[in-house]
Formats: structure tokens, sequence, C-alpha cells
């Protein structure tokens, strides 16, 4: 646990480091990114983004798409992709849902839907380190999505009105 | 799928947002359940035992499905033709391998066992089995390895290779058609408790058991692939996607690997566990091996 959270603190200066030196020039700024450890998910919410940079609506098309990151499309079906094939069944469709949900709400979702829909539910936490045991060694210590990620779905999320 | 557990999962989140409550979210959360009586219009006439009904008491289904009823109509009719079947090149090899001699012994199979049409017929079904001298059970690959260690003195078949696949194969074909009818009692039932443990165990990066896809969602398309309710009856089988034959074993650690879990080892208690208990779960399904699936 405590290697873990050394390691993450790693990750976490190399980014602030990097980020105030090229995009904040001279400026010190305050956390950019909230790690998966942070992240506080309140009555199905969570009001602050991830980031600091807002999500990209195109990026997050294509990670909603992609197998090998976000893979939603595995499980539910979007109208707004029919020109992609095979749509999943296992959760709702995703049309409309910027009219059931708001930002706060689908973010806590995609970052441990657990928390939102109870234990029991099939949906991948998608911002959580290790949540399930023998989880293989490539992807020890990550989580699926990286906040930018996430923000970027959320977005994309937000545009799919009926 | 439990219904209970469902509505309270749903109650949990109308708590959450209170503002979204509406008659509508309950049609948009509940996706579609696995409609059995539109599932019955589907099973072909010829083959009655796809779908049985469970004899064990401890059953989470209502009807067990053979994982052929879920593959498309080409893969189906692939396993129905016992020429068109590629799995039926390897239960030829299966056939030589049975009378040919190996090992310092000097012996082949069918110098102990015969015919193996009427000697092996119904012990693919009873796999794994207890076996008193080793105080374990033993899958249908290590009984055969036992075979060939301790009454052949020839080298062990690696779980995967050709020869085993044949051996295999060609033993599970002589009970065709017979119910899976494993021992689930006795020294055996703390292995079928063993397996269940692992079953309903969530493993991986997406933290999934065997139960959140086989159980709750068969029936159901997760992306591509039309999920089944995972029986074992079918093993080994043709794979389209693997282009040859593969073990039970294999499908686990595919199955694991897709989740993004280390898998456990072919041969390993666990996976022996695990073989057990979908053997147990699937109890009066017919053996189908080899059975093609894409
Ligand atoms: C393994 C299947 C699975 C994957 C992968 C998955 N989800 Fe879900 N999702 C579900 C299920 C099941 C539900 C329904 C909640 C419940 O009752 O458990 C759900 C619910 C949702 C909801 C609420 C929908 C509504 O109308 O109430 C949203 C939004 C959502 N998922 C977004 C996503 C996004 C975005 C991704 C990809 C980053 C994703 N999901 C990946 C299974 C999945
Ligand atoms: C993310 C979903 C998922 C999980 C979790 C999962 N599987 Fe599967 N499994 C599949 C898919 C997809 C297939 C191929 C289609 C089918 O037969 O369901 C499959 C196929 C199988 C089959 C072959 C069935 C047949 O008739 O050919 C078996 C056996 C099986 N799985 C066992 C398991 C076991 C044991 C576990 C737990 C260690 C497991 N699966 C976990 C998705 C899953
Ligand atoms: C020297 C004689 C001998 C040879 C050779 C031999 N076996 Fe056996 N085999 C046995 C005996 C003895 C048993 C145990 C019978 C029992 O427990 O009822 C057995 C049991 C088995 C069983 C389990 C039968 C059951 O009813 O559970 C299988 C399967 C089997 N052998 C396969 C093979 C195969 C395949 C080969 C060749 C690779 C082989 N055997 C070679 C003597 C032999």
């Amino acid at each position: 646990m405590l290697k873990k959270n050394m390691k993450f603190s790693a990750a976490f200066l190399f980014i602030t480091l990097f980020s105030s030196s090229v995009y904040h020039p001279g400026t010190t700024i305050a956390a950019e990114t909230i790690g998966p450890e942070q992240v506080k998910i309140s009555d199905g919410e969570i009001t602050k983004p991830l980031t600091e940079k807002a999500g990209d609506p195109g990026e997050g098309k294509n990670w909603f798409s992609s197998r090998k990151l976000g893979n939603c499309l595995a499980c539910h079906a979007n109208e707004k992709m029919s020109d992609l094939p095979f749509h999943g069944e296992i959760g709702p469709a995703m049309d409309g849902v910027a009219e059931r949900y708001t930002a706060t709400q689908l973010r806590a979702i995609l970052v441990n839907a657990k928390a939102v829909f109870g234990d029991e539910t099939v949906m991948p936490g998608f911002y959580r380190v290790d949540p399930g045991q023998r989880t293989a060694k490539k992807f020890q210590g990550k989580t699926i999505l990286s906040g930018q990620q996430i923000e970027d779905i959320i977005a994309y999320l937000l545009t799919l009105k009926e | 799928m439990n219904f209970s557990a469902f509505n309270g999962r749903l109650a949990t989140l109308y708590t959450t947002c209170a503002i979204l409550i509406s008659a509508g979210i309950v049609s948009l959360v509940s996706a579609p359940l696995f409609d059995h009586a539109k599932a019955d219009d589907n099973l072909p006439a010829d083959i009655t035992t796809i779908k049985v009904k469970p004899s064990t008491a401890d059953s989470p289904f209502k009807d067990l499905y053979s994982g052929w009823y879920f593959r498309a109509k080409e893969t189906q009719n692939l396993q129905k033709d016992d020429f068109e079947n590629p799995g039926f090149l390897w239960v030829e090899k299966g056939q030589e391998l049975w009378s040919k001699v190996d090992g310092k012994a000097g012996k082949s199979c069918a110098s102990c066992h015969q015919d193996a049409q009427k000697t092996m017929k119904g012990v693919g079904a009873q796999m794994p089995k207890w076996d008193e001298k080793a105080k374990r059970p033993l899958t249908l690959e290590q009984r055969i390895n036992t075979c060939r260690q301790e009454n052949m003195q020839a080298d062990e078949w690696k779980w995967e290779s050709d020869p085993m696949l044949s051996m295999t194969t060609f033993i599970r074909l002589q009970s065709r058609g017979m119910p899976v009818n494993i021992q689930s009692d006795g020294p055996m039932e703390a292995w079928v408790e063993k397996g269940k443990k692992l079953y309903y165990t969530r493993v991986g990066q997406l933290d999934l058991s065997c139960a959140n896809c086989h159980e709750n969602n068969y029936g159901k398309y997760i992306r591509a692939d039309h999920l089944s309710q995972g029986h074992s009856n079918g093993f080994p089988t043709y794979r389209l996607k693997w282009q040859k034959l593969g073990s039970l074993h294999r499908r686990f650690k595919g199955c694991m690997t897709n989740i993004r879990a280390t898998a456990y080892k072919r041969g390993s208690d666990e996976f022996v566990a695990l073989e057990i208990y979908l053997a147990h779960r699937g109890k009066g399904l017919q053996v189908e091996s080899p059975s093609v699936r894409n």
C-alpha cells in the first residue's frame, strides 16, 4: 500500500513539474490532476473535474469505442455510432444520456460505478487502482482510463441528446 | 438475474439522484433479460437436448442451454456435420494414437483398454473423477498422463499439445450424446465448493466474476460476442478464432486475460476446481465434443 502510494506520488510530481514548466511557465500551480486515491464521491456526484484542461468530446468519442481503452461500446449501444458494428447490450443504451445525468453524476459513474449503482454492478470502475484480485501485472497500479480521458468521455456523453 | 437485488440497486440510484426519478428510467436501466419463451421458438427440432432442466438443487438457471445455442447458424451447422466439423481431424489422430505403442513398457492404450468404443463409453462424461490412489480428482488430461507414466512408462503429454488434445477429444467423443454426470458429493464436495467460490470471485482490472457474464448476462451481446451460460459440455472445442482445437483450461485462461486478470495455470488446482464446478452446474447437458465455436 505504502509502495503504491509512493509510486503514485512520484507520477503525480512528474505531471505537476512537467505541466508547470510547459504549459504555465513561471507559475507554481496546485494539483492539476486529482488522482484516483484523492477523488471523493458524495451523493453520486463528483463536483470537481479531474483535470484542469476541459474535456474534448472528439477525443471522448474515440475512447468510448476503443477496445483498448473505454470500450464502452462493448456493453452500451449508442445510436450516434451506428456506423460502427457490434454494440453491446449489457448496460442501457447511451441514447439521450445527457438528459438523464449531469456532468458531476457522469463523473461519479465513470470513476467508480459501484459507488453509484451498488457493489453488484458489472460496470467497471474506470478510475480505480487494483479494484479486483489478481490484476494482471501490466495493469497493476494503473487505472483503466486517465483523468483526462474520463473528462473527454464526459464531454462526449453530454452531446448525446435525443 | 436476481430481480430483487437489481431493484435494490435501482433504489440506491433513485435516492442518490432524486431528481432523476421517473418511470422512464426503469425501462432504460433494465436491459432486456434472456427471453426463455422466445428462445424455445429457435430450438432446432432435431436437437432437443440443447436445452435441459437443471438437475442440481443449487442451480442458478431455470433452463440449461448448451453454448451451441448461442452461436451463429453457420457455426452451429459446422458442428452438426461430422464431415464438416474440423474437430474430427483431431479425433482421427486420437484414434491412431490409441493403438500406437509408446514408452518403455512397450504398450499402447489399446493393450489394456482394448476397444475404446466400449471401454471409454461414458468415461468422458464423468470427468473430472475422484482418484482413490492420488487422493484427489483427476481431469481427463491428468488421468491420461497417469496411465502414460505409470502404466506405459512413457513421457507426459503437455496439456495443450496436439497428442493430448487428440486423445481427450477421441475419448470425449465416446460419450457424445450422454449427459454430463460427474460425482459432486463425498470427497468431491470440497472441490465443487472451491470451484464455486472461484466462479463468483471478481478478478482483474475490470473486476468481474465468471458469473457476472455467464450467469447475469447470458443471451446478451457483449460487443460482437453472444454470451452463453459458459458450460463445459462441448470441450475440447474447435474455435474458428484459434484455427484449432483447444482445451477447457485454455478457454478459462482467455476469459481471465480478457478481464485483465492473471490467469491460473492449465492443470492448476484452481482450474481443476473450476472445471469440476462447471461440470456440476452443467449436469444433464449432452457431451458435444468436439464442439465448434467462433
Ligand atoms: C462490462 C460492461 C460495461 C462497460 C464496459 C461499461 N458499462 Fe456503463 N453500465 C453497465 C451497466 C450494467 C450499467 C447499468 C447500471 C447497473 O444497474 O448496474 C451501466 C450504466 C452506465 C450509465 C448510466 C446509464 C443510464 O442510462 O442509467 C452510464 C452513463 C454508463 N454506464 C457509461 C459508461 C461508459 C462511458 C463506459 C465506458 C467508459 C461504460 N459505461 C462501460 C455496464 C458497462
Ligand atoms: C467479460 C465477460 C466474461 C467473463 C467475466 C468470463 N467470460 Fe467466459 N466467455 C465470455 C465470452 C464472450 C465467451 C464466448 C461466447 C460464450 O460462449 O459466452 C465466453 C466463453 C466461455 C466458455 C465457453 C462456452 C462454450 O460453450 O463454448 C466457458 C467454458 C467460459 N467462458 C468460462 C468462463 C469462466 C470459468 C469464467 C471465470 C473465470 C469466465 N468464463 C469469465 C465472456 C466472459
Ligand atoms: C498397463 C495398462 C494400461 C495402459 C497401457 C493404459 N491404461 Fe489407462 N487405465 C489402466 C488402469 C488399470 C486404469 C484404472 C481403471 C480403474 O480405475 O477402473 C486406467 C484408467 C484409465 C482411464 C479412466 C477410466 C475410468 O473409467 O475412469 C482413462 C481415461 C485411461 N485409463 C486412458 C488411457 C489412455 C488414453 C491410455 C494410453 C495413452 C492408457 N489409459 C493406457 C491401465 C492402463
